[in-house]
């Protein structure tokens, strides 16, 4: 079959690979019919995150038709459905607490050393992100085999589009718990950081949840326009003092809630991020922390702090003093995706949620490569591509 | 050769795992040794008493105590879970085990049951005509609330070549305490999920089926 695979930092590939097969009981494998590439995947195409091999096959945000199944799966042939990029044995501890991203049997024991090593305990499995998570082959493919395909995968109605629930994988559910962890109180100005995919959604659910105000902070206006269309202040941190305009826009309370959709690549020329760059250059394992440091000091006292942002190392020059003398609260994670999956589809079928607004570009696996390069290089114009294997080039549409 | 039986009895001593704690408590008791330091297990000591090989490991496992009882104690279970155990049988009142090791060295060990309470110990030793001397104790307790039952698994041995044979162990990656904690989480895993977790893509690629291979 023909999948993406990673070859070092920006070397990405589309080559022919041998084709996935059942193994555990509870496998399914999938036919990719649409996926998508993420932000996410924008630290492993940077050579950011550490345990990816070349050869790897990427993709977490994926959907397909089922056409073979292990003897203790609960899907059948033909079904479509969406994958969480979160592997969950539904069975551990952690599962049947709904905190899905924590599953104690998803993540092979021989990868588990080295996350156990890094956090103090091994991460779950994920869908193609690094030997970390599991070296499990991703869904940027034309076949992905997923196991536990009785707990994650949701089954999609037909008269829904794959662009209307492809991001029930990934996106909007990390966008919505990035919401849900700022626990937001009906009146409360809520301050998010990235408008890339998953701090679109997160400003969409904010305003759900009954947020009064939300700010969109970055510096792409294509991005920011995206926010104001879906009720947000934007604001500009290259043109603007972001502290100063928070302070202001919130009537010199400071913002209730804080969101980082930023995570471990933040942009920028303030000189914590300048001095970031150099020590992520060198590769010591030192996250570029700005977005994160920033919310802290704005927001105010006794407010609460949700960073769906991915980080992955070190971050120094943490204000933990703002933390604690402020009485923040702070809630982060891999999403629980399989928690959200059905209240999320069913916001998608009533209309509640619009999920296609963000999708910028549409292309054939073949481009991928060509893909990953645009979404990287054009953030302003690139806001989500979906790569269709099967799709020919003639038919590459962009919206 | 000698290297790679080094590693070999190594690693798969963990496997076995081995009695111990209770010899050992027996031993300290008897002494009339001084107060312990703490309430932590003794094999969480930052510095092990010299002499002792002693490595210990615990999981939760959501299943009742009795299956996680009834499923060890079967011991032609263990190489499921076990990476280096490839077979265990029974020869009148022992049980004879076939350990794999790198470059096809084998090791046997002829053990014997200790001691056994249902539902709650097992522990056994290596007796005469075995490669090793090792002795091993598993525990099965009740977990607080809904999560299962603890299994806490010791065990003694003597390393084969000292120091130097659990340096060549850990080059490959089966020093005693790490196999330990591996082979728990296997069992936790079958046990929990009725499957063991790969990330192959090919059947040919999980590690049964290479360990089926090279047999």
């Amino acid at each position: 079959m023909k999948a993406l695979t990673w070859h070092g930092t920006r070397d990405v590939r589309v080559e022919n690979v041998d084709d996935p097969e059942i193994i555990n009981p509870r496998d399914a494998i999938l036919k990719v019919t649409s996926t998508a590439i993420c932000g996410s995947d924008l630290h492993l195409y940077d050579g950011v995150i550490p345990g990816v091999k070349s050869g790897d096959v990427l993709g977490h945000e994926f959907m397909g038709e089922v056409v073979e199944t292990g003897r203790d799966s609960t899907l059948k042939n033909g079904q479509r459905v969406v994958v969480p990029f979160t592997i969950s044995c539904g069975a551990c501890f952690h599962c049947q607490i709904q905190q899905y991203s924590c599953c104690e049997n998803s993540n092979p024991v021989e990868k588990q050393d080295m996350s156990a090593t890094l956090y103090g305990h091994p991460m779950s499995g994920l869908f193609g992100y690094s030997h970390l998570t599991g070296g499990y082959s991703g869904g940027q493919a034309e076949y992905v085999r997923v196991p536990f395909s009785d707990v994650g995968p949701i089954v999609v109605p037909d008269h829904l589009d794959d662009d209307d629930v492809l991001f029930l994988s990934d996106i909007l559910p990390t966008g919505w718990m990035g919401a849900e962890n700022a626990e937001i109180q009906p009146d409360d100005t809520v301050a998010v950081w990235g408008c890339g995919p998953v701090g679109l959604f997160a400003i969409q659910s904010a305003r759900l949840m009954g947020a009064s105000c939300v700010i969109a902070i970055d510096h792409y206006p294509h991005r920011l326009e995206l926010a104001r269309q879906l009720g947000a202040e934007a604001v500009d941190f290259r043109t603007t003092n972001v502290r100063e305009a928070l302070m202001e826009m919130s009537g010199g309370i400071g913002v209730d809630a804080v969101i980082d959709a930023v995570g471990m690549e933040a942009h920028g020329f303030a000189p914590d991020n300048l001095l970031d760059h150099a020590k992520q250059k060198v590769g010591i394992g030192a996250d570029r922390a700005h977005a994160l440091r920033q919310a802290l000091l704005a927001v105010r006292p006794g407010g609460r702090v949700s960073i769906p942002g991915v980080y992955g190392g070190m971050a120094d020059k943490f204000p933990i003093g703002a933390m604690m003398e402020k009485a923040l609260q702070v809630r982060t994670g891999q999403t629980h995706v399989q928690r959200y999956s059905h209240d999320l589809l069913e916001k998608i079928e009533q209309g509640e949620l619009d999920t296609t607004f963000l999708i910028s570009h549409r292309l054939p696996l073949e481009d991928a490569a060509r893909g990953y390069r645009c979404f990287h290089d054009d953030q302003n114009e690139w806001t989500k591509v979906v790569l269709k294997p099967g799709m020919t080039s003639t038919q590459e549409k962009s919206s | 050769m000698s290297t790679s039986r080094t590693a070999t009895l190594a690693g798969s001593l963990v496997t076995l795992g081995v009695l111990t704690a209770i010899s050992m408590r027996a031993t300290q008791k008897s002494k009339g040794s001084p107060k312990k330091r703490d309430d932590a297990p003794d094999y969480t000591h930052k510095k092990p008493d010299a002499g002792n090989t002693l490595i210990g490991r615990s999981v939760t496992i959501r299943k009742p105590r009795e299956e996680v009882f009834r499923f060890w104690r079967e011991f032609s279970h263990l190489p499921q879970f076990m990476e280096n155990v490839e077979s265990v049988h029974k020869e009148g009142g022992f049980t004879v085990w076939k350990i794999k090791g790198p470059a096809g060295c084998n090791v046997r060990l002829v053990c014997r049951v200790t001691d056994e309470r249902e539902g709650e110990l097992i522990a056994w030793s290596s007796v005469e005509g075995s490669d090793v001397r090792t002795e091993g104790c598993v525990t099965f307790t009740d977990a607080p609330g809904d999560r299962g039952t603890r299994v806490s698994l010791t065990v003694q041995y003597d390393p084969p070549a000292g120091e130097i044979g659990r340096f060549i162990a850990k080059l490959f990656l089966r020093e005693p305490a790490i196999q330990a904690r591996h082979d728990l989480k296997r069992l936790k895993m079958l046990l929990e999920t009725g499957e063991i977790a790969t990330s192959a893509r090919l059947r040919s690629q999980t590690r049964a089926a290479q360990k089926e291979n090279s047999r």
